[in-house]
């Protein structure tokens, strides 16, 4: 299995925050893939079949193939088009884009003009989480060096491509890291997200036509460009092209972000964080928090790719990675996570918006010793009763873990609600890793 | 309307039409994040009056910018501390010491959540997912200033500084 990296190749986490200026990523080839399109004129078109070609798959958590969706921009359309990049990650677990954006960030942009030049837009923006206010700064820093170098503007190293690109920044919203919530967000709204169709390839920005990816998936074009689609698929596996970036956190020896070629067999992963840090292995969720979550033993036995952890019942998502060990009342980690379903319910459709709360005000009674037995068919009939009836995939976010933690950890639900007390004993729960919820608001009754 | 106390600073202003010149001409209302973030960061926190202010900047209606500072949870609509600390309490950091890591704040500065010490320096409140799970535990300065592997003797470094 290939070991390449083509996202954070070259760079040291040590020294990455002195290494992300233009100069340094022309010294590691780039804009050489835009150059190369410039130069010698390929077509647009060419330059969407080969990132077709490549499989690549879209990085924030959907899997939709990438040059499928630049291939539904309408051909003949009269007026603006636009490129919109998502760096709202704000799922828990999901912290992969930072490393991108403050390590390299030129290779989003070139990744982004070249989406440009394949769709025919002039003007792209990139809506960054507005928590780690210094990658928005960075990458304002970075435009100013692609605009200087002529990389960015009108008539790019003198073609006829013009291309302007802006950053815009959010301000703590998990929802706008869903496509058409960005997109409302960025028109300087609520955001709150849209009914598809239309889809944003027809009706995206200010009505117009956008393609809009993760960041990740724009960074891994240029590459593709360079090298060709059908080696990026090589570098993976079929149907699954190219490498991934996983961050992983929770129970392990080294948290951080790690770049493996898809279909990487779980322990892999595992060793190159060091292992577990102090506890045996007990649970996973292996694509952000709203994916499944699974136990140890099927976790051990998927390789990351979309379609190995599909399998296993769980999803890839953005590639977060939550690792867990024996200390954890699984019952406290879903409350924790319903919480935050409950707090970032956009409210605008009713089974989210009261849903949310029914969840996590029926896990925290369990976990506070006041559950009932037919709490566990409550849970269902909620879950039951949000998911596929709500505008955007938050709804179904919110219920694929309590679905997935009452399933694969039932007992421990059960003994809470018999016993009033925790499966895991509390000397067991490790001092220092303790979860509880402190609601900034209670759901009403 | 208002008063002068509520107008921006002309810094400001100058700030916001930049924000301004990143969209088409007659999308201004795009801006109206990046100048309400910018009118909290001069006033200390958005007053309905700024907030109108900042509507009128951008020819937009009062109650649809009043809508967005209400919508996203950086924005603070009441007066807070010299200095908010906003903790991550989710998941991931939990697993790694964010949870305890409230608990010392807490303790420390003698205040809950959502609350601020007496003195006005500080406000403490629960963050979710600030988007740096691997750094955990994590908490934010003032919206902007991240703080990364926030032990507890790292955290008593930190309030000495601001404290100075």
């Amino acid at each position: 299995m290939s070991t390449q990296q083509i996202l954070l190749a070259g760079l040291d986490p040590k020294t990455g925050d002195q290494t992300w200026h233009l100069a340094d990523y022309v010294k590691r080839g780039g804009y050489a893939a835009l150059k190369k399109i410039l130069s010698e004129n390929i077509s647009p078109e060419a330059v969407i079949n080969e990132v077709k070609k490549s499989a690549l798959r879209g990085r924030g958590g959907a899997g939709f193939p990438a040059g499928l969706k630049w291939g539904f921009i309408p051909k003949n359309y009269q007026g603006p088009r636009y490129i919109c990049c998502n760096t709202d990650e704000g799922e828990p677990g999901t912290f992969k884009d930072r490393d991108l954006m403050r390590f390299n960030p030129h290779q989003v942009i070139e990744g982004m003009i070249i989406a440009g030049y394949a769709v025919g837009s002039e003007r792209g923006y990139n809506y960054i989480h507005g928590e780690v206010w210094s990658l928005y700064k960075r990458f304002e820093e970075a435009l100013d060096e692609a605009r200087a170098a002529g990389f960015l503007g009108q008539k790019i190293l003198g073609s006829n491509f013009n291309f302007e690109l802006f950053a815009h920044h959010g301000y703590g919203a998990y929802v706008c890291g869903e496509e058409t919530g960005l997109l409302e967000s960025i028109e300087g709204k609520k955001g709150q997200p849209r009914y598809k169709p239309p889809f944003p390839a027809n009706f995206g920005l200010y009505g117009r036509p956008t393609v809009i990816n993760n960041t990740e998936t724009f960074a891994a074009v240029p590459w593709i460009i360079i090298n060709g689609g059908e080696k990026y698929l090589e570098l993976g596996k079929p149907n699954n092209g190219g490498t991934k970036l996983f961050s992983v956190s929770g129970h392990v020896v080294k948290p951080g972000v790690y770049e493996v070629p898809m279909g990487t067999p779980f322990p892999v992963l595992l060793e190159m964080c060091g292992g577990m840090r102090n506890g045996k292995l007990k649970a996973v969720i292996p694509g952000g928090s709203s994916a499944p979550v699974l136990p140890a033993d099927i976790m051990m036995d998927c390789t990351l790719d979309y379609d190995s952890i599909a399998k296993a019942g769980s999803m890839l998502g953005s590639g977060a990675v939550i690792v867990m060990d024996e200390s954890v009342c699984m019952v406290k980690a879903l409350e924790r996570l319903s919480y935050f379903y409950f707090e970032e319910s956009c409210g605008q459709c009713t089974p989210c918006r009261e849903g949310t709360g029914w969840l996590y005000r029926v896990v925290h009674r369990i976990e506070h010793g006041q559950g009932k037995p037919e709490d566990m068919e409550l849970l269902n009939s909620v879950t039951n009763n949000i998911m596929g009836r709500t505008i955007c995939a938050l709804g179904d976010a919110a219920a694929m873990p309590v679905r997935s933690f009452t399933k694969h950890f039932k007992s421990e639900f059960e003994y809470h609600i018999e016993n009033k007390k925790c499966l895991v004993p509390p000397e067991v729960q490790r001092e220092g890793s303790r979860i509880y919820v402190t609601p900034n608001r209670v759901p009403s009754c | 309307m208002w008063t002068d106390n509520n107008m921006l600073s002309q810094d400001t202003l100058k700030k916001i039409d930049r924000e301004i010149a990143k969209y088409p001409a007659d999308q201004k209302q795009s801006a109206v994040m990046a100048a309400l973030a910018l009118a909290q960061e001069e006033k200390g926190w958005l007053a309905k009056e700024t907030i109108a202010c900042v509507a009128e900047y951008l020819d937009m209606p009062p109650m649809a910018a009043y809508e967005v500072a209400t919508f996203y949870n950086m924005y603070d609509l009441a007066p807070v501390g010299k200095y908010k600390l906003t903790v991550c309490t989710n998941l991931p950091c939990a697993l790694s010491g964010g949870v305890h890591v409230a608990d010392y704040l807490k303790q420390k500065l003698g205040v809950d959540f959502n609350e601020t010490t007496a003195d006005g320096m500080f406000t403490l409140k629960q963050g979710e997912c600030l988007g740096v799970c691997g750094d955990a535990p994590v908490m934010l300065v003032n919206n902007r200033r991240l703080c990364s592997y926030m032990a507890t003797e790292e955290i008593d470094k930190l309030l000495a500084e601001l404290k100075s």
